[in-house]
């Protein structure tokens, strides 16, 4: 299993047809080729979703001769081409991953009167596993999935930086956890 | 996939080791199965590096026993524990570990040179090992007129270049930039697989440990050992 | 113009940031600055010592000249005038030297350091001889001469404090036994020192100070390697290139300066020990050491400004950058044909001479000088392109060698420095010993003499008779063995030239085996000696007179050489080449007039070591001048053996100042190389490893300076060998020795870098991070 990016998938759709137009089935294959890693589009979701661009005018059908679903092509308009121009330039909103559920765990242990240490013992050892089979994902594929396990990896590797600096820091931490109450710590933590 | 069941190939128990009033490690007890990728992690100043010296009998532990195929080598004279290190266990560290007047040929052959293997023969088995490693076209350059990410090639092929059964590797990609660090640690566990040689890897970079099939975390000179789960 | 004003004020800061970074750079720092100042302050107070020497000596001469007593005067006696006598005596080794005094009016002359009229019986002695005649040692000395003490000689009268030396006050001396002189003191001039001693002399300056001039360039260099990272850093915060050369120039100046005063202060204390332990023949007063003004000035500027152009030149080689220290030496090739330019030079300077010195006009010895120096500098410099092209061609052999060569290709320039001095004086030295062999050959041919049963010759001044009692007075002397006195007439063949005459030496069977090889002798016997290239002479008549009577004088006796004598081959007379003549025993002259003895033989029981010095006694009693000499001059050659010995412990002092400072350079490359030797541990390295290549680094360009050294010196010695007209032989035993030295000095100082070593590969040097 993969974490994928987070990414819209109307964007994706749109990104891909500006190449030229497509039915929705090679729509669907491009994209789980080039973005699925791990995840899949359904053709449920496809549809859905060129529904919604062509409701909003990004998108328009191209019918030909036949009948049936699959005859219809999409091609995306010049204000769909616009919207994906703004959408790259636009940078992406850092998330600031502030609730974590993981320092929730470490508070709690420490509260309770646990081994903190165990918990981020345990989850480095989880992110550590699948740091590997990434790795070796990574080892045996072509660019793109290495450039995809890079991304996971990087994320994940920050996560295990922050584990260490935790870990590195809990005497002090568990001071000031028992020390005080504490909802003030959780406080400080959530101005 | 290693059956842990087996007898490890290394083990340390029960390790003691200050210097001076710095308790560098504190009851640390590890084991190396044959054939395994290793990685010891840990904070800065946790005991990793002194352990991994102590595996590989560089220092002696105050107290402990350190055992390799059954050998203890506390009990080993100076020049036994060399000669072992000679035949038996390769290194690679982070940086200037490369004597800068041979070239990198020559460094790869130094330890079948020392272990008394004639030169021509020493050298044709590193000139292998540089192609190995991608890195042949350094073989007649000195240390220093290579990058330093062929530099950490020609370490690992030197490391290997004895066909030992353990390799330390001491931060092997501390010093590179994170493409060239992929690609050495690529390299080198893909190399050490072949030969069947375990590797004990000290990193405090998670996606070098990612190369290791488990890891153990140094605190405070104590390890927490991750079994193999079945 | 401001500008000029501000690029001085400019250049002035940075020479201090120099100088304030040598000594603010922390351990390291004071460790470089200490460093250089020994080294500099080594060499500048051997300098200093050079530069004293001509001064010393100098004085030394002055003093000696102004107390001589001129023989050539020919003055009639006046009330200004005193009869003198040399007194060349010795006591247990050491020379003694004095004169006999006789006024013959009141306004005769003092000798210098002499303040009141002698009588007879009384003398004056130098403070070193009355003390040695109060002490328990000299209880046999106060024998010598039955005089009263009456005062000391002051130092305006001797040569050294530590001289014996003795004025007599006689009423004895003749118009014959003495000479007259109006005042003492040298007028004539006696045509300066022998020229093989100016050469001997000349050549030994060179060779002591050119190593050490080097030396002072090594010493200046000195971690050099931290320096120069040091002003990386400097560059990186915005200095420039030439601000980094003038702040590495003032880091070398303080280091030149301190030098100097360390240079200074040594240079004291040795004047301070040798005026105390130097041997008493050369001893001076404190006074007199002080070195010639305008070498000493010369030593005091050119050390500082040469150590900063050393510097500089070394900077030349070596481009710092901001980031690091880039070394320009690595792969450039060294050129040779310049190279080659001073020792062809010095070999046509030293040419002109190759038939000998006589006929050389006066300045001789700068061309000869400025020759030896050409050569010898020329060893310095092929050096380097010799430790070059060999080890470029070296290959193979073990790790250790592998190692040691390949850092030697990579690097030659610090070892071949230090090197370099060992090269120039190894093969200055080798040359000296070479020369000094030749001249030793030259002086002291062996006489073949037999000193089994005669070791002392008392030359009389006035014959005497041998049958009187001063022989008895000599042979009743403990110690004493036998007593042979022997006569000499002049003899002259009937019918013969006038001046075609001979010797003929008359005394016992075992006196006459002392002049020529006799296998058979007995009283009545008679020879003929013969020496290579004189004719024989035949038996005969002959007239014979004394020895100061011309050829006609009417006192002249016949006298039969039987047709029975027997021709003999003669010794060499000591300094003298071997003599042709006639001998005969007393017996073989029955009919003459009983000849006096002019030489007596004595011999010495050899376990007795006063012996001699009771002969002496017993002979100054006969005459104070009374000359007694060894009949088997070994002296000469002691002398130049103990000059042999002196050089090559000068040599020996020399390689151990450079097996110092190999060992800092080694020292400095090993503490570089910490972590490598670690790592080199780590993977299985012995230490003998190791070792063997410390050492390999240091013998291989040591062997070949050496090697440099004994082809440059043995030639030098040969060259100084044809200028000295001596025979050209090689020494052996000089080349040995001072190559054994090398090589001890290269194993010493590896031994000493090994605790260094083994300190860096202990287990904790991977540590370092």
């Amino acid at each position: 299993m993969c974490i994928v990016a987070v990414m819209s998938v109307g964007f994706a759709l749109l990104g891909l047809l500006e190449s030229g137009p497509r039915h929705g089935y090679d729509l669907k294959r491009s994209y789980d080729q080039r973005f699925g890693q791990g995840r899949t589009l359904h053709y449920g979701q496809v549809y859905s979703t060129l529904a919604r661009l062509l409701k909003n005018g990004l998108v328009e059908v191209e019918s030909e001769p036949g009948d049936g679903p699959d005859r219809k092509r999409y091609a995306i308009t010049s204000a769909g081409v616009t919207d994906v121009a703004t959408w790259l330039s636009q940078a992406e909103r850092p998330e600031p991953y502030l609730q974590s559920t993981l320092y929730t765990k470490v508070v709690l242990a420490l509260l309770t009167g646990r081994d903190a240490a165990d918990v981020l013992d345990a989850q480095r050892a989880e992110h550590l596993r699948l740091m590997r089979e990434l790795t070796r994902r990574k080892t045996g594929g072509d660019l793109a999935d290495q450039l995809v396990c890079d991304y996971a990896l990087f994320h994940l590797e920050a996560d295990l930086r922050w584990l260490e600096l935790t870990a590195a820091r809990l005497d002090q931490l568990a001071g000031q956890v028992t020390g005080h109450a504490a909802g003030q710590v959780v406080g400080q933590v959530h101005p | 996939m290693v059956n842990s069941a087996n007898d490890p190939l290394l083990a340390a128990d029960d390790l003691h080791l200050s210097f001076g009033s710095t308790q560098a490690l504190n009851s640390a007890s590890l084991r190396v199965y044959a054939g395994e990728v290793l990685a010891l992690m840990g904070p800065s100043g946790s005991g990793k590096s002194t352990l991994l010296h102590c595996l590989a009998g560089i220092l002696t532990p105050d107290t402990g026993r350190v055992t390799y195929a059954g050998r203890d080598l506390s009990a080993m004279s100076d020049s036994e524990r060399s000669a072992l290190r000679r035949t038996e266990f390769g290194f690679v560290f982070q940086f200037g570990q490369l004597v800068p007047e041979l070239t990198c040929l020559e460094n790869v052959a130094l330890p079948l040179r020392l272990a008394g293997v004639g030169r021509r023969q020493a050298q044709g088995a590193a000139a292998g090992w540089l192609a190995r490693l991608e890195v042949a076209d350094v073989a007649q350059k000195r240390p220093g007129q290579a990058s330093g990410g062929q530099g950490q090639r020609v370490a690992v092929a030197r490391a290997l270049v004895s066909r030992p059964r353990v390799i330390f590797a001491d931060e092997p990609t501390g010093a590179l930039d994170s493409l060239n660090g992929e690609r050495v640690m690529q390299l080198f566990i893909a190399a050490a697989r072949d030969t069947g040689a375990a590797v004990v890897l000290v990193t405090h970079e998670p996606r070098v440990a990612a190369y290791s099939g488990r890891e153990a975390v140094v605190r405070d000179g104590r390890v927490r050992e991750q079994e193999y789960a079945l | 113009m401001s500008a000029p004003v501000a690029a001085r004020a400019r250049w002035g800061s940075e020479l201090a940031l120099g100088v304030r970074l040598s000594v603010a750079g922390g351990r390291s720092g004071w460790v470089r600055l200490a460093m250089i100042s020994l080294g500099v302050g080594l060499g500048v107070a051997m300098l200093f010592l050079a530069a004293t020497l001509p001064a010393v000596t100098a004085v030394r001469d002055a003093r000696v000249t102004a107390r001589t007593v001129d023989p050539q005067q020919s003055i009639p006696r006046a009330a200004d005038t005193l009869l003198t006598s040399e007194i060349k005596s010795e006591f247990r080794g050491r020379a003694i030297y004095g004169q006999q005094l006789q006024p013959e009016g009141d306004r005769a002359p003092l000798p210098p350091g002499v303040s009141r009229r002698l009588a007879p019986g009384e003398m004056v002695v130098s403070p070193a001889l009355g003390e040695l005649l109060a002490s328990g040692d000299g209880a046999l000395l106060r024998d010598r001469w039955p005089a009263r003490i009456v005062g000391t000689i002051g130092p305006a009268g001797l040569s050294g404090p530590q001289e014996y030396a003795v004025y007599l006050g006689t009423d004895r001396l003749t118009d014959t036994t003495g000479h007259r002189v109006r005042s003492f003191g040298k007028s004539w001039d006696d045509g300066g020192m022998s020229p093989l001693l100016v050469l001997l002399g000349v050549v030994g300056l060179v060779v002591l100070l050119l190593p050490v001039m080097i030396f002072v360039t090594t010493a200046v260099r000195f971690g050099g390697e931290a320096r120069d990272r040091q002003l990386a850093a400097l560059r990186l915060v915005g200095a420039d290139a030439a601000m980094t050369r003038r702040i590495a120039a003032g880091e070398t100046l303080a280091g030149a300066l301190l030098g100097l005063a360390v240079g200074g202060l040594l240079y004291l204390a040795v004047g301070l020990l040798l005026s105390r332990f130097v041997p008493p023949g050369l001893s001076f007063y404190p006074s007199d050491f002080r070195p010639v003004p305008v070498l000493a000035v010369l030593v005091v500027v050119l050390v500082p400004v040469v150590a900063v152009l050393v510097t500089l030149s070394a900077l030349r080689r070596v481009v710092v950058e901001p980031l690091g220290v880039v070394r320009r030496s690595g792969d450039r090739r060294r050129r040779l044909w310049w190279r080659l330019v001073l020792p062809v030079a010095g070999l046509a300077l030293l040419y002109p001479m190759r038939n000998g010195l006589s006929g050389q006009s006066t300045g001789f010895e700068y061309q000869v000088m400025a020759g030896v120096a050409a050569l010898l500098v020329g060893v310095a410099l092929l050096l380097p392109w010799v430790v070059d092209a060999v080890v470029r061609r070296l290959g193979g052999g073990s790790v250790a060698w592998q190692l040691a060569v390949r850092r030697l290709q990579l690097d030659s320039g610090t070892a071949v420095r230090a090197v370099s001095g060992i090269a120039v004086s190894v093969a200055g030295a080798i040359a000296l010993q070479g020369l000094l062999a030749a001249v030793e050959a030259q002086f002291s041919p062996e006489t073949g003499r037999d000193t089994a049963q005669f070791q002392s010759d008392v030359m009389l001044r006035q014959p005497l008779d041998p049958s009187g009692s001063w022989v008895r007075a000599l042979r009743s002397t403990p110690g004493v063995r036998a007593v042979g006195p022997t006569s000499s007439f002049r003899a002259a063949a009937a019918g013969a030239a006038p001046d075609a005459d001979t010797t003929l030496t008359v005394g016992d069977c075992d006196v006459l085996r002392l002049f020529a090889r006799l296998d058979s002798c007995a009283d009545g016997d008679s020879f003929i000696v013969t020496a290579p290239g004189t004719a024989a002479l035949r038996p005969g008549t002959y007239a014979v007179r004394e020895r100061s009577l011309p050829a006609t004088d009417p006192s002249a006796q016949s006298w039969t050489l039987p047709a029975a004598a027997r021709t003999v081959p003669a010794h060499a007379d000591p300094g003298l080449d071997a003599q042709s003549g006639l001998m005969a025993t007393p017996g073989a002259l029955a009919g003459l007039k009983r000849p006096l003895a002019d030489d007596v033989y004595v011999g010495v029981d050899p376990s007795d070591p006063d012996a001699l010095d009771r002969v002496r006694n017993a002979a100054a009693h006969l005459d104070p001048s009374v000359l007694v000499w060894p009949v088997d001059p070994r002296s000469i050659e002691n002398a130049l053996a103990s000059i042999r010995q002196g050089l090559l412990a000068g040599a020996t002092a020399l390689l151990l100042l450079i097996g110092a400072s190999m060992l800092v350079n080694v020292a400095e490359q090993l503490r570089e190389r910490r972590r490598l030797l670690a790592v080199l541990v780590a993977f299985g390295t012995r230490r003998a490893t190791l070792t063997g290549s410390v050492l390999y680094q240091m013998a291989i360009p040591v062997a070949l300076g050496l090697g440099l050294a004994v082809l440059t010196g043995s030639g030098l010695a040969m060259v100084m060998q044809a200028l000295a007209s001596a025979p050209i032989s090689a020494d052996w035993f000089g080349i040995g020795a001072t190559s054994a030295v090398a090589a001890l000095v290269v194993l010493l100082t590896t031994a000493a870098s090994l605790p260094l070593l083994w300190r860096l590969t202990r287990p904790g040097g991977l540590r370092s991070e």
